[in-house]
C-alpha cells in the first residue's frame, strides 16, 4: 500500500519537474541565444582584423578592467568603479532636486487649472529642448564642470516628473474628490490622504521615465564637461584608442540603465499589489 | 425651524452644458422633507435621481430655484449631510478604520480626544457588523462589507441628512435584505433624516415613509409621491403578505410600469 501511493507519486512529481524545466527553458533560451548570435555576429565581424576589437579580447580587457574597479591614481585616471559611481551620484542629486520641484509643481499644476494654463505653454516649448543645451548656462551659473553636469540631470528629469504628477492629479477618480468634498476636508488632508496615495503610482511612472532620460544625458554631459565619470571615461578611452573600453562601457551603460529601470519597475509593481 | 420642512426644495430646476447643448435634467422639483423621515426616490434610470440626490448633497448647485437644509441655504458639500455613494468610494490605501476615521476625525476632533474619536470609529463599524473586519483593506472584504462601511462612514458623521445613492444596488439579495434590515434598525435607533435613491420597489416601500416617484426624464419631475403608513418596526417576513403592502407596492410598479412605462420601450 505504502509503496503504491510512493510508487504512483513519484512519477508525477518528476513529470512535474520536467513541466517546470521545460518553462523556465522556455523563458530563458530565447534571451541566451539572442546574446549568443549577438556576440557570434560581432565574432564574425571583427575577427579578420579591423579597427574594432573582438569579443574574447574585449572580455580579456574588461577582466583587466574590473579586477580592480577602485584605484584612484590621481583625478584623471581612476578605475571603472568610480567612474561609474560619479556618474550614479551626479544623476541621483540631480534627480533629487528634480523630484524635489517637479513633484509638488506637478500637484499644483493638476490641481489649480489656471496654474496649468499659465505653466503648460512654456513647459511645452522647453521640454523638446535637448538638456546638452541647457549646460552653457549651468557652466555660466555654477562657474564649475560638476555641477552643470548635475544641472543638465535636472533639467531632463524635472518634465516628466512634472507632467507625470500633474496627470495623476487630473486623473484622479471623480468619487475620492466627492467623498473629500462631503467631508469637507482640508487642503492638507486632500493633498495626504487622497491626492497623494493615488498619483503615487503615477509620480513612479515619471520617476521611471526620467531616470531613463537622466542616464541618457549624463553620459553625453560628461563627455562634454569632463572630471570623473563614465562619460568622460568613454571620451578619455577614445582620446587614448583603447576601443575595447569603449565598448566594455557601452555594456556598463546598458547594465546600469536596466538595473535603474527593473528596480523602479519593481518597486511601481509592489505599490500595485499593496493597494 | 419648521421640523415639517427640514430639508425644502422648492422650483428647482437643474440643466447640464452639454456639447449638444443645454440638457434639462431636472425641472420644477418641489419637495419637503420632515425630521427624522425616510425618504426613496425611485424612477427609471436616467430620470435624474442621482442628479436631485448630488443636488440635496451640495456636491452640484441647482441652476434655479432654492434649496434649504434646516433653514439655511445648501450652498456646498458639508458633513451634516453625509452620502452614501453608489460605488462605496472607499479609499483603497486606507483600512476600514481609517476610511472611517478620517470621516470622524473632521467632524468630531475639535471637541473630543483622540481615544474618543477612535471609539466612535469602533462603535459605528460594530454597528453594522464589521468588527471583525475593522482593519482589513477595502480590497480584503466582500462587495456587501464595503457597502456597510461605506454606510459606517456616513453615520458615524451623525449627519443631520443620510444621503444614500442606490447603497444596495450592486448587492445579492440575501445581503440586500440583511442591509436593509440593519439600516431599518439603525435609522429607527438614531432618528436620522433619510433620502434613498432606489431601483428596487420591495426596498422603497420595506424602507420609506414616502416615496417620490420620478417622471422619464429629460426635464424629469415628480411624478407622484405615496405616503407607506405601515406601522414600525417593520419584518419583511409578516410584511409580505399584507395586503396593505401589496397595495403600496402594486401603487408604485403601477406609475412605473404603466404611467411611466421605461424609456427605452416608448
Ligand atoms: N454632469 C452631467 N452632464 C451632462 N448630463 C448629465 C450630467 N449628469 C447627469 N446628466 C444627465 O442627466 C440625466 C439624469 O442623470 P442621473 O445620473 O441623475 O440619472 P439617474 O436617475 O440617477 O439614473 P440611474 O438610475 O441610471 O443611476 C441623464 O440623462 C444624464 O445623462
Ligand atoms: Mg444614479
Amino acid at each position: 500500500m505504502m509503496s503504491a501511493t510512493t510508487g504512483s507519486g513519484g512519477p508525477s512529481t518528476t513529470e512535474a519537474d520536467a513541466a517546470a524545466m521545460r518553462a523556465m527553458l522556455g523563458a530563458v533560451l530565447p534571451p541566451v541565444m539572442g546574446m549568443v548570435l549577438l556576440i557570434g555576429i560581432w565574432h564574425l565581424a571583427t575577427m579578420n582584423g579591423g579597427s574594432i576589437p573582438t569579443p574574447g579580447k574585449t572580455w580579456d580587457a574588461a577582466a583587466i578592467l574590473f579586477a580592480d574597479p577602485f584605484y584612484s591614481n590621481g583625478p584623471n585616471d581612476q578605475g571603472i568603479g568610480w567612474n561609474i559611481l560619479s556618474s550614479l551620484q551626479r544623476v541621483a542629486i540631480g534627480f533629487g532636486f528634480a523630484a524635489l520641484v517637479g513633484i509638488p509643481a506637478g500637484f499644483i499644476l493638476g490641481r489649480f487649472a489656471t496654474m496649468a494654463s499659465m505653466i503648460n505653454p512654456i513647459i511645452s516649448l522647453l521640454r523638446p529642448v535637448s538638456p546638452l543645451a541647457w549646460l552653457p548656462i549651468g557652466l555660466l551659473v555654477f562657474k564649475k564642470a560638476d555641477p552643470a553636469a548635475t544641472w543638465t540631470i535636472f533639467i531632463c528629469s524635472i518634465w516628466p516628473m512634472i507632467m507625470n504628477t500633474a496627470q495623476g492629479v487630473m486623473r484622479v477618480p471623480q468619487d475620492y474628490l466627492n467623498v473629500a468634498r462631503v467631508l469637507n476636508l482640508s487642503e492638507w488632508k486632500i493633498v495626504t490622504k487622497i491626492l497623494f496615495p493615488s498619483v503615487l503610482p503615477y509620480m513612479l511612472t515619471g520617476i521611471r521615465l526620467s531616470i531613463g532620460t537622466a542616464w541618457l544625458v549624463i553620459v553625453a554631459a560628461e563627455m562634454l564637461t569632463g572630471g570623473v565619470g563614465i562619460g568622460f571615461w568613454v571620451w578619455d578611452e577614445w582620446n587614448n584608442l583603447k576601443v575595447e573600453h569603449i565598448i566594455i562601457a557601452i555594456f556598463v551603460i546598458g547594465i546600469v540603465g536596466l538595473i535603474l529601470e527593473q528596480t523602479l519597475l519593481f518597486l511601481a509593481k509592489q505599490l500595485r499589489m499593496e493597494s | 425651524m419648521n421640523p415639517e420642512k427640514f430639508v425644502q426644495i422648492e422650483k428647482v430646476g437643474m440643466s447640464f452644458d452639454t456639447k449638444k447643448g443645454k440638457f434639462v435634467a431636472l425641472k420644477d422639483i418641489d419637495l419637503n422633507i420632515k425630521q427624522g423621515e425616510f425618504v426613496s426616490l425611485i424612477g427609471h434610470s436616467g430620470c435624474g435621481k442621482s442628479t436631485l440626490l448630488n443636488l440635496i448633497a451640495g456636491l452640484t448647485l441647482p441652476t434655479t430655484g432654492a434649496m434649504l437644509c434646516a433653514n439655511r441655504e445648501i450652498a456646498g458639500p458639508g458633513p451634516e449631510r453625509a452620502v452614501v455613494f453608489q460605488n462605496h468610494s472607499l479609499l483603497p490605501w486606507l483600512t476600514c478604520f481609517e476610511n472611517v476615521y478620517l470621516a470622524v476625525e473632521r467632524v468630531f476632533a475639535a471637541n473630543e480626544p483622540k481615544a474618543q474619536l477612535k471609539d466612535r470609529t469602533t462603535k459605528v463599524l460594530e454597528m453594522v457588523g464589521l468588527a471583525h473586519a475593522i482593519h482589513k483593506y477595502p480590497g480584503e472584504i466582500s462587495g456587501g462589507m464595503k457597502q456597510r462601511v461605506g454606510i459606517a462612514r456616513a453615520l458615524a458623521m451623525e449627519p443631520k441628512v443620510l444621503l444614500m445613492d442606490e447603497p444596495f444596488g450592486a448587492l445579492d439579495a440575501l445581503t440586500r435584505a440583511r442591509l436593509q434590515d440593519e439600516l431599518m434598525k439603525i435609522c429607527d435607533a438614531t432618528k436620522a433624516t433619510t433620502v434613498m435613491v432606489t431601483h428596487d420597489v420591495d426596498e422603497a416601500v420595506l424602507l420609506s415613509d414616502r416615496i417620490v416617484m420620478m417622471t422619464n426624464g429629460p426635464a424629469a419631475t415628480i411624478g407622484e409621491i405615496l405616503h407607506v403608513d405601515l406601522p414600525r418596526p417593520r419584518a419583511r417576513l409578516t410584511l409580505a403578505h399584507d395586503p396593505q403592502y401589496m397595495k403600496y407596492r402594486s401603487a408604485v410598479i403601477e406609475f412605473l410600469y404603466a404611467k411611466q412605462s421605461h424609456p427605452l420601450a416608448a
